[in-house]
């Protein structure tokens, strides 16, 4: 339910977007402003703040500046969402990673760590956990913390167990946790070949050479331009014939991206990284 | 007893058309599908309510029904006339002042995603007086607050009669708090989507 007395205009969007920039360093503008728009109004009604309150906040309380992130970037995750994903993924591309003497993978926009534990099981289901290393990477420190922790509560991951259902991956999920009361926490042989950093897509750089990299509905937030800017990042980031997943609803629409990427699955959008 | 002859002239002249539905409106949206002109001068929304991992074929099964070319949305893609757009399952879908959808994944809303009010109130930011919304039964009270959105920026409103509805909770929500400008009867609903 939400009030509908809360109005904002695009020009307040565009004046939030540069006071945060200039305050607090980080760049919205390329972020879609829909859902952008929609995001700030749900602050304005949570902490029920008129438009001048927030702008006077963001500029005096660094605490309300990460609270302001959180809310900003939407951190809905799930482990093993889109099973199909995960289906094609060890079918067309576990194979080829098993041939590197290393396997380099990073999940870009990982939140709080679902997809990474994921993809850490999916890698030992195919016997690549001793050879593989998995970044996660987010703009938000808090989300990242809770990611390291790897405890999620025991209604997620019922919820979970569904997905894992459809992967066509064996067991349970929950053969991945120790559950305690209402907590489950991952097992600590998944955690091991993880790193969880901060890392701003708009703004940092490349910072290794991977095999594989997952940015699932992350795309979404942003607009075509800024896409375009990432693609360019995530092609610098891959090694020759790496892979790059996004989300199920995300394409490469691009033309000069389209000829440097070849598509391994239409469906999925899963793509291997060709030319030079 | 036809539609108003408002009514008609509105319709004649939208250019978006909303469809919400939840329980008890599957096989209604097929048949409302159906009796859209082939021709049909305007870009056509459907938000239909559904399980996250519910593998169904929905955007085909809707395109059996229809010569109007008929796609389940992705992100970035344009609204174009003569189209039908399904809103896909696990994503919210809203509407970009240039004239472009984007997903989102967040929080669901009346334990929906996709949320009818979500892409509803996005409509109402872009498409002002020019669009019309029809919602129908559902067991939630998801679209009233869309509706309202719509309507008081001046886009026509309708709501499928409570009595006509499988489940009436969802219709009768927007027209509670106002949401809802015209009621209308099922058959009204059909004649007016037959309407060149």
């Amino acid at each position: 339910m939400s009030d509908t007395s809360v109005v904002i205009t695009s020009s307040q969007i565009t004046e939030l977007i540069d006071l945060v920039r200039r305050v607090h360093g980080f760049d919205f503008s390329g972020y879609t402003k829909a859902s952008l728009k929609r995001r700030v109004v749900r602050i304005m009604q949570l902490k029920k703040m008129e438009f001048y309150d927030l702008k006077h906040i963001l500029v005096n309380d660094q605490h309300f500046f990460q609270y302001f992130l959180e809310e900003i970037t939407v951190n809905v995750t799930e482990m093993f969402r889109d099973p199909s994903f995960y289906k094609a993924l060890s079918l067309q591309v576990m194979p080829y990673l098993s041939t590197y003497q290393h396997a380099k993978i990073w999940c870009a926009g990982c939140s709080t760590g679902e997809e990474v534990y994921s993809l850490a099981i999916l890698l030992r289901e195919a016997g690549l956990s001793k050879k593989s290393f998995i970044y996660g990477t987010d703009i938000n420190t808090e989300v990242l913390r809770e990611a390291r922790k790897g405890i999620y509560s025991l209604r997620n991951i019922k919820s979970y167990a569904e997905n894992y259902q459809f992967t066509g991956l064996k067991g349970s999920i929950s053969d991945n946790f120790t559950i305690l009361y209402d907590a489950a926490s991952i097992h600590n042989e998944l955690k091991q070949n993880t790193l969880f950093s901060v890392h701003n897509l708009v703004s940092d750089d490349v910072f290794n050479e991977f095999q594989l990299i997952s940015c699932r509905n992350v795309f979404i937030y942003f607009e075509t331009e800024l896409q375009e800017r990432i693609l360019e990042l995530f092609y610098k980031s891959l090694c020759p014939l790496g892979y790059l997943c996004l989300g199920s609803k995300e394409t490469i629409r691009s033309e000069a991206f389209k000829r440097k990427f070849k598509v391994i699955n239409h469906k999925e959008n899963i793509y291997q990284k060709i030319g030079t | 007893m036809g539609p108003d002859k408002n009514l008609l002239d509105r319709w004649r002249t939208t250019e978006l058309l909303l469809l919400g539905g939840s329980a008890g409106s599957f096989k209604l949206l097929f048949q409302m599908v159906k009796l859209l002109p082939d021709d049909l001068d305007k870009t056509v929304i459907i938000v239909i309510h559904r399980k996250r991992n519910f593998f169904s074929e929905i955007a085909k099964l809707f395109a059996e029904n229809t010569r109007i070319s008929l796609r389940e949305i992705e992100d970035k893609d344009v609204l174009k006339k003569n189209t039908i757009y399904i809103a896909p399952a696990n994503y919210h879908t809203l509407i970009e002042k240039g004239g472009y959808f984007s997903l989102d994944v967040s929080e669901a809303v009346w334990y929906s995603k996709p949320s009818i009010d979500v892409t509803f109130e996005s409509a109402a930011e872009v498409y002002h007086d020019r669009c019309m919304a029809i919602l129908l039964s559902g067991a939630n009270q998801d679209g009233a607050d869309g509706m309202l959105k719509l309507r008081r920026h001046g886009a026509v409103t309708i709501a499928q009669h409570p009595e006509d509805a499988e489940m009436d909770e969802m219709p009768t929500a927007a027209i509670n708090n106002g949401g809802a400008r015209y009621i209308l009867r099922t058959d009204e609903i059909f004649k007016l989507l037959h309407t060149q």
